[in-house]
C-alpha cells in the first residue's frame, strides 16, 4: 500500500541467557522444575540478603555487543526499577540504567529485494527476569518465583525500522546471533526470547516523530509482523479521521488476531532508578574483552561468506543454510561424506527443511543423520541410483536411518546401467507400440518421453536414464 | 528545587503508603527541609568530578556460573501470609481481558 505516512519502529527484545545458575544467586535456572522450588533467600528477596553477579551472565553480554558491533562499557553499574507487582518480591528489578555493558552498536539486514539496511542499536543492558503470575486459579492470583532472577539482556534497538517486515529481519537477525554465540535459545513460542515493539507514524518527509504506542504480548515472529502491521494501520485511521494518537499500551491477541488497550497500566513508566547500593561496578577490562572476543564462535555473516567462497554455494543458499546454527553444522556434516557441495545443498534446503517444516520438528531431531544423507548424495554421483531413486530411498531413510548403500540393496533398487538389459527393455517397448514408432518416425521427437516412461516403468525406475536416452535414440533411428 | 503536596501524593501512591489528607501538609515540609540540605551539596563545583556510584571502592566481585542448593520450598513458603501447597497467593492482580 502507497501510503503518506511511514512508520517508525523500535524493537525491545528480552533474551533469557543460557547459564546454569540465576544471575544473582545460585539457584538452577531450570525451566518446568516444580514451583518455587528454584529459590532462596536472595530471588525470593528476604531482607538482608546480598546480590553477588554471575561472571558468565557478564560475559555473555559482551558476547552479544560484540557481535552486534556495541562498544563496550568499560564501566557499569546496576540500578534498581522500582515498581510493585506481585511476581516480583523486592519490589524493584535489578537492572541497568545510566551504564549498561554494551551501546551504540548495529546490525545489518537484507530486504526482500536485496537491499541491504542497517539497524542501530541504543543499548544492551543486563536485568533479572521476574516471576510468574497464575491468574487463572481460583479467586487469587498464584506466584511461582522458579524464574525470579533467571539472567536476561534487553537489546534495545533505534528507532530505525520502517515496516513490519524489518522488524521481522531484524528480530530474525537477534535470533539467529543469540543461537550463534550460544548466550540463548531464540525459543520465543516459549518466551525464552521476548519482543515488545515501540511503533509511530509520521507524514512522509516530516522529521519530528509523533506519538509512539508500545505494542506486547507478540509470542511469535510472525506475529511481531502482524501486530505491527495492524498497529500501523490503526494510528493511520485515526490521524485521517482528525483523531491524536495517545501514548499507551497495548496487547496483542493471537487468538483474534486483534489489539487491545492495557488500561489498567499503573502510574505510566514512574521507575525511579537509582544505582543498586548493594552491587559494585562491574569493570571490562581490554583483556577481558579481548578474552571474549577471541572465544566468540564463527558468526552467522563470516560463515555465510565462507559457504560462497569456499564452496561455491550461491548467495541465495548460503543465507539459507547459515540462516539458522543448527542447520549450517547439519550442512558441514554432510560434507564430511561428500564433496558435492551443490547437492548437498540443494538436498538440506530441499527435502530437508521440508520435512522438518511439515513435521514442525528442529533439525536437532532430523532423524536422518548427516552422514547417511552425505553417503545418499555419494550413490547418486556414482551411478548407483537414479536421482529420481533418491527421492524414494530419503523417506526409508527418514523411518530407518541407516547406510542408504544397504537400504538400496536390500530393496533392489541398484541403478541398471547393465546396457543388455536396457537394451531388451528398449526392443520390448519398440516392438509393441508401433503407433507410437511411426509417430517418432514422422518427426514427432515428443513420443520419446512415452517411451523412456515406459522404460522406467519397466525396470521400476532404477534404469540408469541417460544410458536409456541414448539406446533408446540409437534403435529408433535406425529404423528410419 | 520543592515538593508540593501534589507530588506527595503522587510518591506516597507509588510507594503504596495511605498518608491521610491532613497529614500531607506536613510531609511535604518535611521533604523539602530534607531536600534543601541536600541542595547545599549543589553549592560545590563537581565539573570534571566522575560520579560515585557507590562509596566501596571495589569492583568486580563475581560468582562462578556453578548451582548451589536451593532451599525447600516448604521454608520458602513457611513466612508467606497465603498460600496454597506450591504457591505463594495473592489479592487477584487484574489482568486485561
Ligand atoms: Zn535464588
Amino acid at each position: 500500500m502507497e501510503s503518506k505516512y511511514e512508520a517508525v519502529i523500535g524493537l525491545e527484545v528480552h533474551a533469557q541467557l543460557l547459564t546454569e545458575t540465576k544471575i544473582f544467586c545460585g539457584c538452577s535456572t531450570k525451566f518446568g522444575n516444580p514451583a518455587n522450588t528454584n529459590v532462596c533467600p536472595v530471588c525470593l528477596g528476604h531482607p538482608g540478603v546480598l546480590p553477588v553477579l554471575n561472571k558468565k551472565v557478564v560475559e555473555y553480554a559482551v558476547r552479544m555487543g560484540i557481535a552486534t558491533n556495541c562498544t563496550i562499557n568499560k564501566k557499569s553499574v546496576f540500578a534498581r526499577k522500582n515498581y510493585f507487582y506481585p511476581d516480583l518480591p523486592k519490589g524493584y528489578q535489578i537492572s541497568q540504567f545510566e551504564l549498561p555493558v554494551c551501546e551504540k552498536g548495529f546490525v545489518d539486514i537484507v530486504c526482500a529485494d536485496g537491499t541491504e539496511k542497517r539497524l542501530g542499536i541504543t543499548r544492551i543492558h543486563l536485568e533479572e527476569d521476574a516471576g510468574k503470575s497464575i491468574h487463572d486459579q481460583g479467586s487469587e492470583t498464584l506466584v511461582d518465583v522458579n524464574r525470579c532472577g533467571v539472567p536476561l539482556i534487553e537489546i534495545v534497538s533505534e528507532p530505525d525500522m520502517r515496516t513490519p517486515e524489518d522488524a521481522y529481519l531484524y528480530l530474525t537477525k537477534i535470533k539467529q546471533l543469540v543461537q550463534y554465540l550460544g548466550v540463548c535459545d531464540g525459543n520465543m513460542e516459549e518466551g525464552s526470547l521476548r519482543c515488545d515493539a515501540n511503533i509511530s507514524i509520521r507524514p512522509k518527509g516530516q522529521k519530528e516523530l509523533g506519538t509512539k504506542a508500545e505494542v506486547k504480548n507478540m509470542n511469535s515472529f510472525r506475529n511481531v509482523e502482524k501486530a505491527i502491521a495492524l498497529e500501523i494501520e490503526r494510528q493511520i485511521e485515526i490521524i485521517e479521521e482528525g483523531g491524536r494518537i495517545v501514548q499507551e499500551t497495548l496487547l496483542f491477541n493471537a487468538d483474534t488476531n486483534k489489539l487491545a488497550s492495557m488500561r489498567s497500566k499503573e502510574e505510566a513508566h514512574d521507575y525511579r532508578y537509582f544505582p543498586d547500593p548493594d552491587l559494585i561496578p562491574t569493570i571490562i577490562s581490554e583483556e577481558w574483552k579481548k578474552q571474549i572476543s577471541d572465544s566468540l564462535p564463527e558468526l552467522p555473516d563470516t560463515r555465510k561468506a565462507r559457504f560462497i567462497e569456499g564452496y561455491k554455494l550461491p548467495a541465495y543458499d548460503a543465507e539459507i543454510l547459515t540462516g539458522q546454527k543448527e542447520l549450517a553444522d547439519y550442512y558441514e556434516c554432510v560434507l564430511k561424506e561428500t564433496n558435492d557441495y551443490k547437492s548437498a545443498s540443494n538436498w538440506v534446503m530441499g527435502e530437508v527443511l521440508k520435512t522438518i517444516k511439515e513435521e514442525k520438528i528442529e533439525i536437532s531431531d532430523f532423524p536422518v543423520s548427516p552422514e547417511n544423507l552425505g553417503k545418499l548424495i555419494n550413490l547418486i554421483n556414482k551411478n548407483v541410483i537414479s536421482g529420481k531413486i533418491a527421492k524414494d530411498v530419503f523417506p526409508v531413510l527418514l523411518k530407518d536411518n541407516r547406510d542408504p548403500e544397504i537400504i538400496v540393496k536390500e530393496k533392489n533398487l541398484v541403478q541398471i546401467t547393465d546396457t543388455g538389459a536396457i537394451e531388451e527393455s528398449v526392443d520390448k517397448i519398440i516392438s509393441s507400440s508401433p503407433n507410437q514408432v511411426q509417430e517418432y518416425l514422422s518427426g514427432k521427437e515428443k513420443v520419446l518421453g512415452f517411451f523412456v516412461g515406459q522404460i522406467m516403468k519397466e525396470t521400476k525406475g532404477k534404469a540408469n536414464p541417460a544410458v536409456v536416452n541414448e539406446i533408446l535414440r540409437n534403435k529408433l533411428n535406425t529404423l528410419k | 528545587m520543592s515538593v508540593t503536596i501534589k507530588d506527595v501524593e503522587h510518591i506516597a501512591k507509588l510507594a503504596r503508603l495511605d498518608i491521610k489528607e491532613n497529614e500531607l501538609e506536613n510531609y511535604t515540609k518535611h521533604l523539602n527541609s530534607i531536600l534543601d540540605y541536600m541542595e547545599k551539596l549543589n553549592e560545590l563545583d563537581t565539573r570534571g568530578v566522575e560520579p560515585l556510584f557507590n562509596p566501596i571502592e571495589n569492583t568486580n566481585f563475581f560468582r562462578e556460573d556453578i548451582p548451589v542448593r536451593s532451599i525447600p520450598r516448604e521454608e520458602a513458603l513457611k513466612n508467606a501470609p497465603a498460600r496454597t501447597d506450591e504457591h505463594f497467593k495473592v489479592p487477584k492482580v487484574i489482568s486485561q481481558d
